[in-house]
């Protein structure tokens, strides 16, 4: 087996490139995950500046 | 509460460790097999994730069982998730298995492995996985169906390895690689370290993933208090199963 | 138990009397699959392994033709809800349907083995009779069983034609395996061999492991 190296390397690779994908498929649905967050935080603190709001127009 | 995330950082850095170490062992510390060469430097990734796999597969057929015992839908999203991650291994076994065939025998395929051939039929059966799970619409029943495949199949597995190896007795005795007798210690010390990793890498990513599941249901459940329940039809039919927090 | 079993069972065959869907068309499929290898093979005569792989191979896409039917009439009419809402072991259901199966496969290859005999197979089959029909009943039994199951989950999904043989193919592939290994030898060109009996064994097994495993599931596949 004179090219057996080559072989050997592209097993290995393969094996690398199944995590590497895995770990890319799991970054994307931790973005979404990110973005959905954001809305929500963003979302909370429109429901808070709401709550807010009304009172001091109760008062005055 | 259980976090899944719990301990996720140690075992990461453990199945770094111990991967490194396999890999740096198998490059510099086992020796050259006396018939295949540096080649059969492949069967340790090899073998270590076709062993993993099958332990994965069985682990979710258990999984599935435990589901159907207890109606507790935690199980069927542990069993979804590792037969989930024993299929990318299996991918990885058939296609390092073929790059082996291609290596030793110069062709792609080899009908005598009895590993390669299993694990195909393997991987035909665990791929339609996904899609049962898709094509049924109550949340509640399809993981009921699925937990039933996946006992089904975890049941299969180890029946279909016998078959085809008494099949491929008859005409090769033993080929290569898949049965450990008369390894040299160093070879059979890289493979055990090679195996571990792997199967830390399964545990970990298993984990990861769990706590990914429960973070997106976590995060659902937020969405549901905060918009109230006009917001809760998010998304349409999932095939993996839903955590209700 | 038994007397649901066999009222289940009762039901399937006078259904399959007054409509004689599956059998027939099973029957027919087979026949006509036979014609297609002789032209597919280009052969006028078949033995040994590649009578045994056609053989099977045909018998077992019949019978993935009937079983996409099996529960199609209890799915389409509410019979799940009787049978649920009735006071009787829900395993019955999985029992009757089995045998039911087996027994329609049984029917089929009353009509299509001989069939076989005539169109394609090289070697005479009399002397060999005996033990072809055991193979064939342990290879029946193991399609049966797993058919079964595979079609209680299927007939509750969107794409049941689809999933049902999807499923069933992969794992049938042992019994597929160890059927034709024993099959070969007693079509074996110029006189049949002995049966090889640790081959009938594992079909033995298969049976004997997946109608246990079904036993103990099918229940699950009914609950709601």
């Amino acid at each position: 087996m004179i090219d057996g190296d080559g072989y050997v390397a592209a097993a290995y690779i393969i094996f690398l490139a199944l995590v590497l994908i895995y770990v890319g498929i799991m970054a994307f649905r931790l973005s979404n995950l990110e973005r959905e967050l954001a809305e929500l935080n963003q979302e909370a603190a429109q429901q808070d500046a709401e709550r807010e709001a009304p009172e001091p127009a109760k008062v005055g | 509460m259980t976090l899944y995330g719990k301990g996720l950082r140690s075992l990461s850095i453990a199945t770094a460790v111990v991967l490194t170490g396999a890999f740096l062992l198998i490059a510099f510390y086992a020796p050259e097999d006396a018939d295949q060469g540096i080649i059969q430097k492949i069967f340790y990734i090899h073998v270590a994730m076709a062993i993993v796999a099958l332990c994965g597969f069985t682990a979710g057929g258990v999984m599935g069982f435990m589901h159907l015992r207890t109606h507790d839908r935690r199980w069927d999203l542990r069993s979804y998730v590792a037969i989930h991650l024993s299929l990318i291994l299996a991918v990885g076994v058939l296609l390092t298995g073929a790059v082996w065939a291609k290596g030793s025998w110069g062709s792609w395929w080899v009908w005598d492995e009895p590993m390669l051939v299993s694990f195909l039929i393997v991987f035909l059966l665990y791929a339609t996985y996904q899609p049962l799970r898709f094509s049924i619409e109550d949340p509640e029943r399809q993981s009921r169906y699925a937990s039933v495949f996946a006992v089904v199949a975890g049941a299969f597995v180890p029946i279909n390895f016998a078959a085809v190896r008494m099949a491929d007795s008859f005409i090769h005795p033993r080929t290569l690689g898949t049965t450990t007798g008369g390894m040299p210690g160093e070879m059979m010390l890289t493979f055990l370290v090679t195996l571990v990793g792997v199967a830390l890498l399964f545990v970990t990513l298993w984990k990861y993933e769990m706590a990914a599941k429960h973070a997106r249901g976590q995060v659902k459940a937020l969405r549901r208090r905060i918009t109230g329940e006009r917001a809760s039809v998010v998304g349409g039919r999932s095939a993996a199963p839903q955590v209700h927090v | 138990m038994r007397s649901t079993v066999a009222a289940i069972l009762r039901k399937d065959l006078r259904l399959e009397l007054r409509t004689f869907e599956a059998i027939p068309s099973m029957t027919l499929f087979s026949l006509t699959t036979f014609v297609l290898f002789h032209f597919g093979l280009n052969e006028t005569s078949v033995e040994g392994d590649l009578a045994a792989g056609v053989l099977w191979v045909t018998l077992l896409f019949a019978a993935i033709l009937g079983l996409n039917r099996l529960f199609v009439a209890e799915e389409e009419q509410g019979g799940f809800d009787g049978f649920l809402l009735a006071p009787v072991d829900r395993t019955a259901m999985f029992v009757a349907k089995a045998t039911g199966l087996f027994l329609f496969l049984a029917l089929v290859e009353l009509v299509a083995v001989p069939a076989f005999t005539i169109l394609l197979l090289g070697p005479s089959p009399w002397a060999i009779l005996p033990e072809l029909i055991l193979v064939l009943a342990l290879g029946n039994a193991g399609i049966a069983v797993v058919g079964t199951l595979v079609a209680g989950i299927a007939v509750r999904t969107r794409a049941r034609d689809l999933i049902g043989p999807l499923i069933t193919l992969p794992l049938l592939v042992p019994v597929i395996l160890a059927a034709s290994q024993a099959t070969a030898p007693l079509l074996a060109e110029g006189g049949a061999q002995a049966l090889p009996g640790r081959w009938v064994a594992v079909l033995g097994i298969y049976d004997l492991i997946f109608g246990l495993v079904a036993y103990g599931v099918f229940d699950f596949l009914l609950e709601d």
